[in-house]
């Protein structure tokens, strides 16, 4: 297997009926017309995000600002952040546990087998698929009921999103660690365990320090689907202090005046950690794939 | 990862979370959970002008505003409806008054009644009849409103207008005629934006009352009016004659950006409810000058009404408050600081005209003076399962005009909802 | 031996809690739903009689649940077929060394980062007929690619199905890209020592080795499609004559709005079952292959 970036000595094979110039120059326009593709929408919240009220509209849409005005941002920010924090605290948990969660059970599956455990993973990765709209009553009415006998209450609070999140990513944390353990050599357990290993010194010593790949892009994943869910967290949390910031972004919409520019302005501040996310962790994330995490 | 990284990261992690848990923990003792679909423009400050009014009198209460947006309250009535079905009211909730209230929360037996709470703050004497009525179930109030909006109103750019010497259109006679005019001159003479649903409703809502006149309309209602009959009949020809003058990006834009193609001069007439006009002002439009308005085609003297209304749900868990949340929006001074911001005029006969612009004196005046009819589209005819069809079946009508097919889809929606046999 | 049966047990202690969260949340809720879907609850009290497959008959016979159907068969098709070609097509072309290809990589994988709501709202607006890239196709001379959009209801579809690529195919991408790394070169220099052509060795040498990861792709795109809801939600709702209506959509109406709890829950069973038909294979081949050698 080769490194991610491809130095060029060893891509030169691959490349040589290719190195034609014109074929270069097409392949260069192809990439160049894609890009512009996936970049025309950051484009147009950018431009409108930063044009005042009075002059937003559909038919200047393509039109820069005729005045810069960060009124939008400020405003957007000004609505956002307690909600951005309510996300960050919402975030930073649910994924760090349901990574571990997985990690966990990803370990258990693919180096512990036991009778049944090959039917009880496809049973867990079925939890997955299930439309998440449709369970919303039965969810609430659970955490309502299951508030009373803890100590927290669930409904309501970032602390039940929380659960929540961790509950549903079990599935895909459990499938991107149970493939990615998978590969890793037996013989390594099995020395280990000659060693004197037992369950949690084969996984601290063995399992954890390989994992670096994996957890990566579950981190991702997690991050990303958590931050950026909507409508358990609108069910879940009423109380507007305690929502996360999507729910604050679709209230930046009235249901009868909706300043656009105030939206756009505000789908970027809520997209930036996201995206800060991509940009610093993407080459691991391709290198976490490259490793197997996500293989069927 | 080593174990050097992830322990920390876990302490951390588990910090955090604590942290919430018990900022949580530490509300205040005295609390008042409203819950509503205001949560931008001059709706939510119109609702912030209701708190500080409620703050002045009740300083130590601590309100939670529990407000969630979505178009028309979409969003809204999901996560109320959840958290009712859950078992957990907020102490108070917007809902529009009639068959919205009535069916979906009253007759289910979610509700309070509030009638001496009416008697003794003197609402029935200041709030017309019909108007209670709608709130009302077995001669039992069960809900304060708080602001009327208008839904039949027609919008016009005046400039367009006076350049075409033309008159506004007070049938759809006349409104066919100038259409034709303008039309000739590539104006586009009506905008509509019916990427909800609801807003190509609620165009035909105007037409089926200028059809059937206000008897027959509310007659649509309690099975007296037949959604077979040639009175819909003519409605959804004129309708569909309508939709031959309106622009053809209208399945891409709501109504607010209907709106704005009058103020780019884009298209010449809207009709709309008159939350348009608030959208106007935000946009630095003016009544009488930059814009003009009437009754939609044909309604002259009728009033639809689109009303929020706020009760008390059983089981609130802070039943005083909430009581006295109702005395504070039920309240002349409360409806005038609510109203004016938010667009709308007061419940109330009573309050002072001078706090509102011109449109909605106008506005005031017919209320008064109108005949009063609840609109369908808004929840106040008819029971939501009949709403959520009606919108439906309206959506596959503006694409294929089938009259045939959509009498007889409302017919079994209307059975279907046990309005008609 | 007793060492390692004391491991066994603790790892199905450990493994104990996800197991009985799933079975709560996933197979009970599932279960609740079902048992809704046969019952009577129309209207907004909880009424759980028995009704039968009166529910399900009524929506075979609905003009929406039907358009609803053919809308997320169209749309799964179109959307998976897509992602899968662009995303093979960028990874192919990044694969030969192409300079800034971390840039360009970053450029097609950074729209995963944004919510569904977020791209729904986005394409909403360039997809508008009367602005959006219709102004700059006529700006660019390029007037004939102007289209209708998602306002004609014989392509609206479509529309929807743009902006759902243009979400996910920088996934396919990454996933294309990493089997195309992960091929050992060995393989490549037999196939051309024996005289194969460039296309040839991707023909039938790469292609071939990256069977998996379609595999994958497909079942990660699948599910999401087939229970798609904030991207229509938020970009053309229904759509004229339900052209965009998704069966998410339909289901949250009718329950949230229309109060026909039962009604919307036999549209959710109905769609885990859509599911159901893409995912139990491939589950069951993964477990028929894990209990192999």
């Amino acid at each position: 297997m080769r490194s991610l970036e491809a130095p060029a000595v060893q891509r030169v094979a691959r490349g040589h009926r290719m190195r034609l110039r014109w074929g270069r120059i097409v392949i260069y326009i192809v990439l160049v017309a894609f890009a512009l593709f996936y970049l025309m929408p950051v484009y147009v919240l950018v431009v409108n995000g930063l044009k005042s009220f009075q002059e937003v509209s559909l038919s200047k849409m393509w039109a820069p600002p005729s005045a810069l005005s960060l009124r939008s941002f400020e405003k957007a920010f000004d609505k956002l952040s307690p909600n951005f924090l309510n996300s960050v605290s919402l975030v930073v948990p649910a994924t760090l546990f349901s990574s571990f969660l997985g990690s966990l059970n990803g370990y258990i599956l693919a180096k512990w087998k036991f009778r049944g455990s090959e039917v009880l993973f496809p049973l867990l990765l079925f939890g997955m698929f299930i439309p998440y709209q449709s369970i919303l009553i039965p969810l609430v009415q659970f955490l309502r009921w299951a508030g009373q006998y803890l100590p927290v209450q669930l409904y309501g609070t970032i602390t039940g999103l929380v659960l929540v999140h961790i509950v549903y990513g079990i599935p895909i944390t459990t499938l991107i660690f149970r493939n990615y353990y998978a590969s890793i050599p037996n013989d390594l357990v099995e020395a280990a365990r000659m060693d004197g290993a037992g369950f949690f010194g084969v996984y601290r010593h063995v399992i954890l320090p390989l994992s670096a790949p994996a957890f990566v892009v579950v981190v991702i994943w997690q991050f990303t689907s958590i931050w950026n869910e909507f409508l358990f967290a609108v069910t879940i949390t009423s109380n507007p202090a305690q929502q996360p910031i999507t729910v604050a972004l679709q209230n930046l919409a009235g249901s009868q005046i909706v300043e656009w520019n105030v939206q756009m302005a505000g789908a970027l501040l809520a997209a930036l950690p996201t995206l800060l996310v991509y940009i610093l962790l993407g080459r691991y994330f391709l290198r976490g794939l490259l490793a197997g995490a996500l293989r069927g | 990862m080593s174990r050097r990284i992830c322990i920390p990261l876990l302490v951390t992690a588990l910090l955090l979370w604590l942290s919430g848990v018990e900022a949580l923990q530490a509300g205040a003792a005295k609390q008042l959970e409203i819950f509503s679909w205001w949560t931008a423009g001059g709706e939510a400050e119109g609702l912030n002008a209701l708190f500080s009014v409620y703050k002045k009198k009740y300083p130590d209460v601590e309100i939670m505003n529990a407000a969630v947006a979505g178009g028309a309250g979409a969003a809204a009535k999901a996560v109320l409806k959840t958290r009712m079905q859950g078992g957990n009211p907020p102490d108070s909730f917007q809902v529009h008054g009639g068959a919205e209230l009535i069916e979906t929360w009253v007759k289910t037996g979610f509700m309070e009644p509030i009638t001496s709470l009416a008697q003794t703050e003197g609402w029935l004497k200041v709030i017309p009849k019909d108007l209670v009525e709608m709130v009302s179930y077995q001669g039992q109030v069960y809900a304060i409103p708080a602001n009327v909006h208008r839904g039949n109103v027609l919008w016009y750019n005046k400039r367009i207008f006076d350049q075409n010497n033309l008159k506004p259109p007070a049938t759809w006679d006349d409104f066919f005629k100038v259409a034709e005019t303008l039309k000739g001159k590539g104006i586009t003479p009506l905008s509509l934006g019916d990427k909800l649903k609801w807003e190509a409703a609620h165009l035909f809502e105007d037409i089926l009352l200028a059809t059937l006149g206000p008897e027959g309309y509310n007659g649509l209602w309690t099975g007296k009016t037949s959604w077979t009959g040639s009175g819909v009949k003519r409605a959804l020809e004129t309708f569909a004659k309508a939709l031959q003058y309106v622009n053809s990006d209208h399945a891409a834009l709501v109504w607010d950006q209907a709106a704005q193609m009058l103020i780019d001069g884009k298209a010449a007439m809207n009709v709309m409810g008159d939350w348009v006009a608030g959208y106007f002002t935000a946009k630095g439009w003016k009544p009488n000058v930059d814009y003009g308005f009437l009754p939609a085609p044909g309604t002259k003297g009728s009033f639809v009404i689109v009303t929020d209304t706020f009760g008390l749900p059983k089981k609130a868990p802070h039943r005083e408050q909430a009581l006295n949340w109702l005395r504070i929006v039920g309240s002349k001074e409360g409806q005038e600081a609510f109203n004016p911001k938010k667009g709308s005029i007061c419940a109330r006969t009573d309050c002072d005209k001078a706090k509102f612009d011109v449109y909605l004196q106008s506005s005031m005046a017919d209320f008064a003076r109108d005949k009063l009819v609840p609109s369908e589209v808004h929840g106040s005819a008819a029971p939501e399962t009949f709403a959520t069809e009606f919108n439906d079946i309206l959506n596959v009508f503006v694409t294929r005009r089938d009259v045939g097919a959509a009498q007889k889809a409302l017919q079994e929606a209307c059975v279907r909802a046990k309005m008609c046999k | 031996m007793l060492r390692i049966s004391l491991d066994r047990l603790i790892a199905i202690a450990l493994l104990l809690p996800s197991l009985v969260a799933v079975g709560i949340f996933v197979y009970g809720f599932i279960g609740w739903t079902a048992y809704v879907s046969l019952s009577n609850w129309n209207t907004f009290v909880p009424d759980l009689s028995f009704a039968g497959l009166t529910n399900y008959l009524a929506l075979m016979r609905s003009f929406r649940f039907q358009a609803d159907l053919r809308n997320t068969l169209i749309f799964t098709f179109t959307f998976l077929a897509a992602s899968l070609g662009i995303g093979l097509l960028l990874a192919v072309l990044l694969d030969q060394r192409v300079r800034g290809e971390a840039v360009f990589r970053n450029i097609f994988l950074f729209p995963m980062a944004i919510s569904f709501i977020v791209t729904g709202v986005t394409w909403q607006w360039l997809l508008n007929p009367s602005t959006g890239v219709n102004l700059l196709f006529d700006q660019v001379g390029l007037g004939f690619l102007k289209s209708r959009w998602y306002t004609d209801p014989s392509i609206a579809i479509f529309s929807v199905v743009l902006a759902a690529v243009w979400q996910m195919s920088g996934f396919t991408m990454a996933m294309y890209l990493a089997g195309l790394r992960g091929v050992p070169d060995e393989l490549l220099e037999a196939a051309r020592v024996d005289g194969a052509t460039e296309w040839q060795v991707y023909r039938y040498v790469i292609l071939p080795l990256l069977h998996p990861v379609t595999l994958s792709a497909v079942i990660v795109l699948g599910h999401i499609s087939l229970k798609i809801f904030d991207l229509v939600y938020a970009m053309t709702g229904s759509g004229p004559a339900f052209s965009t209506d998704v069966p998410g959509v339909f289901m949250f109406e009718t329950t949230f709005r229309g109060n026909r709890f039962a009604e919307g829950a036999a549209i959710s069973m109905i769609m885990l079952l859509l599911v159901a038909i893409l995912i139990v294979p491939y589950l069951w081949y993964t477990m028929r292959t894990e209990a192999g050698p």
